[in-house]
């Protein structure tokens, strides 16, 4: 009876430790983002990227896990610990307020690489190696999608609704006025913060009252802004999008959108801890290298130009 | 200053008023009985989710309406359950309906509509005769359906807690319920009943944002706007014609700051975005030398034969 058992128990043993060698293979991400993952905005299109990276490794070879809503940094330390802990190759802490807790948390998970963002700092000159960053170079999108504002604004004002004054909502927002200024120097940008990421009462209001003010084209960046785009659409104004492709949400009215695709910046950096490098890098993501697109919505851009041209604001031949 | 402009200001704060509106009345309704829901917040979001999923589903706004002063209802049922009947802290079981309201919304709209989208929802509604008015026919009169129900309820509000014999139950809960249950008055039947109607006219307030004024639903579209309700009832001293006017006082202001940066005006936007909540305060302190009469038993809980 005895050799039976331990017979059984050997097989056992072997059988999952081939599993666990399996297992060894899978790299392991968890990705731990401040708002939920179907915003429409800064959170979706790191999952969209995610899901694509699973899509091309295969499940086998690729899995990951994610804690939205992780606004709170304090919860967000706590996740990104307990990640960290159970054995994930690279923790992903999606927004530039979670830098502080990783250079706590870090350090005490050499074997883990962690990733945020949008950030050129990996915290190198602290000595530590195991941080990685990325940064989109919003304002490149932004100068485009001003450039097409311009174009097809027909009475010179745009608006632009931004939540906080700062990382990538700021150099988009620089981007836009400066290609705006290049191609129509006469018009006029008129950018509100509303202090959130996720007023979309005071978005609205704002639209609202850019619109009054006599713009007709708006943008604005996070997830606040689907209630900015419902008033384009009612009162029939542009709308230029950021991080995902927005025209979904208003077909009609949407040019175009900037869209970051995160996989430009996830493949190589897979690639790298993968070969032993935990850390020390940072990502660009830019319109060159394919990190940054534009998707331009044919039934908006369409009529708009269209439009214009029937206008005279558009001189073809010009 | 032209005159299209402060047009635009009040107009502007007489929608951002509508949700304040629904929800402050509703609290002040159950706190003049002696109950504090500081669950607003979380039903308003329920109420919103609901709305916009009944709507967005079988195309009809009413019914989503229906379905937001039914959640709300159900909502305020619950906490009436827990407040009057397990007699629990009323403050930490409001917060604690909050973060049921905030995590079911964002979980329901994650399973059911996952992407965030735009509906169609209740339009402007130009009173007919009374919106050409120059100047207060294009501030007043010119908004949808549940913005003119909203100031429609303050009146009614002030009818129903001052003029009838409800009211006059409310209020005599609300300042001693022991003396109350004396003379023959059901305490625990009142604030089932107010309760359950603020939760209703929460609900209705949800449904403002997501069916008539954003026409979206989004996790946390309230953004807190339902703590700013509950404290709209102590600036107004529970009197609804008071808490009205601070409602619209916070609006407007904020419309005022939304103007000041789309102008282009000088203003730091932080210094901008505080204004109101500063406003508020300054005239909050300004009237403090007014005798505010809070429910005398305002979150007490009542137990017959307890003295």
């Amino acid at each position: 009876m005895n050799k039976v058992l331990a017979g059984f128990v050997l097989v056992a043993l072997i059988i999952s430790s081939m599993a666990i060698i399996g297992l060894a293979d899978t790299f392991k991400v968890a990705f731990v983002t401040p708002s939920t993952i179907n915003d429409s905005a800064w959170s979706q299109s790191m999952y969209d990227a995610l899901v694509t990276i699973q899509n091309e490794m295969g499940k086998d070879n690729f899995q990951f896990v994610y804690s939205e809503n992780m606004f709170v940094i304090s919860d967000a330390a706590a996740a990104i610990r307990d990640y960290a802990s159970q054995g994930y190759n690279l923790v992903i802490a999606h927004g530039s307020q979670y830098g502080g807790s990783l250079v706590d948390i870090a350090p005490d998970f050499p074997n883990t690489a962690f990733a945020w963002g949008s950030t050129a700092n990996t915290f190198s000159d602290q000595g530590i190696t195991n941080i990685f960053s990325y940064q989109p170079y919003s304002e490149q999108g932004g100068y485009v999608n001003g450039v097409l504002a311009a174009k097809l604004s027909e009475t010179g004002m745009m608006g632009v609704i931004g939540p906080i004054e700062t990382g990538d909502a700021k150099r988009y927002t620089e981007g836009f006025e400066a290609g705006v200024m290049a191609t129509n120097p006469d018009a006029k940008v008129s950018v509100t913060w509303t202090g959130s990421y996720s007023d979309v009462s005071l978005s609205a209001e704002t639209a609202r009252t850019m619109i009054k003010a006599g713009a007709d084209v708006l943008t604005g960046t996070s997830q606040m802004v689907i209630g900015a785009i419902g008033v384009a659409k009612k009162e029939g104004a542009i709308w230029f999008g950021y991080d995902v492709d927005q025209a979904p949400l208003a077909p009609q009215i949407v040019v175009s959108s900037v869209i970051v695709d995160w996989t430009v910046a996830l493949r190589p950096m897979i690639a790298a801890i993968q070969s032993g490098t935990m850390g020390g890098k940072v990502y660009d993501l830019t319109l060159a290298n394919g990190g940054l697109k534009i998707a331009v919505n044919a039934e908006g851009l369409v009529g708009k130009t269209i439009q214009g041209i029937i206008n005279g604001d558009i001189v073809v031949g010009e | 200053m032209s005159w299209s402009i402060i047009i635009g200001i009040l107009s502007s704060g007489i929608r951002l008023a509508t949700p304040y509106l629904y929800a402050a009345v509703g609290e002040t309704i159950g706190q003049l009985s002696g109950v504090v829901n500081l669950g607003v917040d979380g039903v308003m979001l329920m109420g919103a989710y609901i709305a916009f999923f009944v709507a967005l589903s079988t195309g009809s706004l009413s019914l989503g309406l229906i379905a937001a002063a039914g959640m709300g209802a159900i909502f305020g049922l619950i906490m009436a359950f827990i407040s009057v009947t397990l007699k629990a802290e009323q403050g930490i079981s409001g917060i604690g309906l909050y973060l049921f309201g905030l995590g079911l919304s964002t979980f329901l709209f994650g399973i059911t509509i996952r992407n965030v989208q735009t509906i169609d929802g209740f339009p402007d509604l130009a009173i007919p005769g009374l919106s050409r008015i120059p100047v207060i026919g294009e501030i007043f009169f010119q908004h949808n359906i549940l913005v003119y129900v909203a100031f429609a309820l303050i009146p009614i509000a002030w009818f129903l807690l001052n003029k009838t014999p409800f009211g006059l139950r409310v209020r005599a809960v609300g300042q001693n319920p022991e003396a109350a249950d004396s003379l023959g008055v059901n305490v625990g039947r009142v604030r089932y009943l107010t309760v359950t109607l603020g939760g209703m006219l929460s609900g209705v307030a949800g449904a403002s944002l997501s069916i008539a004024l954003l026409n979206t639903f989004q996790q946390n579209l309230t953004n807190g706007m339902g703590f700013i309700a509950v404290a709209l009832v102590y600036f107004g001293g529970w009197r609804p014609v008071l808490v009205f006017a601070g409602a619209l006082l916070f609006s407007t202001v904020n419309a005022l700051q939304i103007w000041l940066q789309v102008a282009g005006i000088n203003v730091p936007s932080d210094v901008a975005l505080m204004l109101p909540y500063i406003v508020t305060i300054l005239v909050l302190a300004a009237m403090a030398k007014r005798r505010v009469n809070a429910p005398a038993a305002l979150n007490k809980r009542f137990e017959r034969g307890e003295s």
